[in-house]
């Protein structure tokens, strides 16, 4: 086998069947786990039906959604309503392309020399997931247009003016860990925290707020699921949208959940970086696989989303555009500013 | 530019999973079509006129165009913010003045109502 064809064509393929099957399997998953948390949070047991205490729902549910009937209304516009699924789930797959799971692994033990065990690492990493993530929006909007529903249409544009509006905020808090970092590389800013002996949620701990507040906005989960507010809206911008469109849908947005969770952990959380990563007394916690760690941080950001649904109430939309317009952005603004002051201090002043 | 290989591969994946997906269903799933399931959902209630017909607040559109400003400099940031430790005082300093002229921009849109939503 000669190498380029190894090197460019089989290990990225291998990889990216990898963390497809992964990713779906814990979207799956995580349907089944917000079901449960959502119902132990209200006090009743949730599903336990299928299957030994409910573990086989996801599989029924993904087999119902794929026999179901699957509808397209009469006075749709049919290409743009077909387009609309596939244009959100591409980029929500999309971005895990540079998303640093763990190091360098050598897949404990099986190959001769560790290789990354991301796909790949590109020097503008996090900008390409910015830049990716935000044409899911088109799919939100134009799917919202084109079921010709009046519920979809409000649904639709409801949330590209909360997604756009929560962009700008979430990118000024990006800004401030960049700051901080030196670099557009998601694995290069894991390794500034090792360096750095400290994760940037410390300093960063307002970016850190105002980015998961935007996350959550982003990806439309309560309390700011507008644009698919259940009593007012229907189903928002998926009111027609049955059987597999829907699930691609409903797919979507729950790995759009994990890119949030997983940007927090590798932004503000040191990503695989196990706790303390250079205090030598901790070293026995090495043993533990680093993707674990990166696991852990993902799960507990992915927890507060499903509390976020199981306790706070929707926000109404001009509540909903104070609070991004009028407070997130110029408290990110002037987040940027002090942070900068900050380091300028530090390298400078302190320094002599 | 090999890194982005990859990027190039998982993009063919990623585009033809949906593909793939919809023609599976197409092919396994149930079908006993109705005019009545063609109808847009309205409560039960016939649709008198379509969504296309609707009107909506210009209010979305404004955002839009607020949004595109303030995008436009969060880009301006980002190759700043990577370069800080070099730029140093003079980069501060002049982030700090184009900052300003953008606050203004935002204190008027503010005054003129633009970010009221009633």
């Amino acid at each position: 086998m000669d190498q380029p064809l190894y090197q460019f064509l089989i290990i990225p393929a291998v990889k990216i069947v990898a963390i497809l099957a992964v990713l779906l399997l814990v979207v799956a998953y995580l349907t089944f786990f917000e079901r449960k948390v959502l119902a132990y949070l209200q006090v009743r047991l949730g599903p336990n039906r299928v299957g030994p205490k409910g573990w086989l729902q996801p599989i029924a549910d993904a087999f119902k959604l794929l026999v179901k009937e699957d509808l397209i209304p009469s006075k749709a516009e049919r290409f743009v309503f077909l387009l609309a699924p596939c244009l959100i789930i591409v980029p929500a797959l999309l971005v895990w392309s540079v998303i640093p799971f763990t190091g360098e692994t050598t897949v404990f033990g099986l190959l001769s020399e560790p290789i990354p065990a991301y796909l790949t690492d590109i020097n503008i990493g996090i900008l390409f997931v910015l830049g990716v993530s935000s044409v899911g929006v088109f799919g939100i909007i134009l799917g919202g247009w084109a079921s010709n529903s009046k519920f979809s249409l409000m649904g639709g544009l409801r949330s590209a003016a909360q997604m756009v509006s929560y962009e700008v905020p979430m990118g000024f808090a990006v800004v401030s860990v960049l700051l901080m970092a030196g670099s557009l590389s998601l694995v290069r800013i894991v390794e500034v925290q090792r360096e750095a002996h400290m994760w940037f949620f410390l300093p960063g701990i307002l970016a850190l707020g105002i980015y998961f507040i935007c996350g959550v906005a982003e990806t439309n989960r309560n309390p700011f699921d507008l644009p698919e507010a259940e009593s007012e809206l229907v189903a928002g911008f998926h009111t027609e949208y049955s059987g597999m469109k829907f699930a691609l849908f409903f797919l979507a947005e729950y790995a759009n959940m994990l890119v949030i969770g997983s940007l927090v952990a590798v932004l503000f959380f040191g990503g695989w970086l196990r706790p303390f990563p250079n205090v030598e007394f901790l070293a026995f916690l090495d043993v533990i696989p680093p993707f674990f760690w990166f696991a852990s941080k993902v799960g507990v950001v992915i927890f507060i989303y499903m509390w976020f649904r199981g306790t706070f109430p929707r926000y109404r939309f001009d509540q909903l555009m104070a609070v991004g317009w009028k407070w997130l952005l110029p408290l990110s603004l002037a987040n940027v500013a002090v942070i900068a002051l900050g380091i300028l201090v530090k390298n400078h002043l302190l320094k002599g | 530019m090999v890194q982005y290989v990859p990027i190039v591969l998982f993009t063919l994946v990623a585009v033809s999973f949906p593909i793939v997906t919809l023609l599976i269903a197409k092919a396994v799933r149930a079908g006993s079509p109705h005019p009545v399931k063609g109808e847009p959902y309205e409560c039960g209630v016939p649709a008198t006129t379509t969504a296309f017909e609707t009107r909506f607040s210009i209010r979305y559109y404004l955002i839009a165009v607020l949004f595109v400003v303030f995008d436009v400099e969060t880009i301006f940031l980002f190759p700043w913010a990577v370069m800080f430790e070099k730029l140093a005082l003079f980069g501060f300093i002049e982030m700090m003045v184009f900052l300003a002229i953008l606050l203004v921009g935002y204190v008027y849109a503010w005054r003129r109502g633009a970010l009221e939503w009633a």
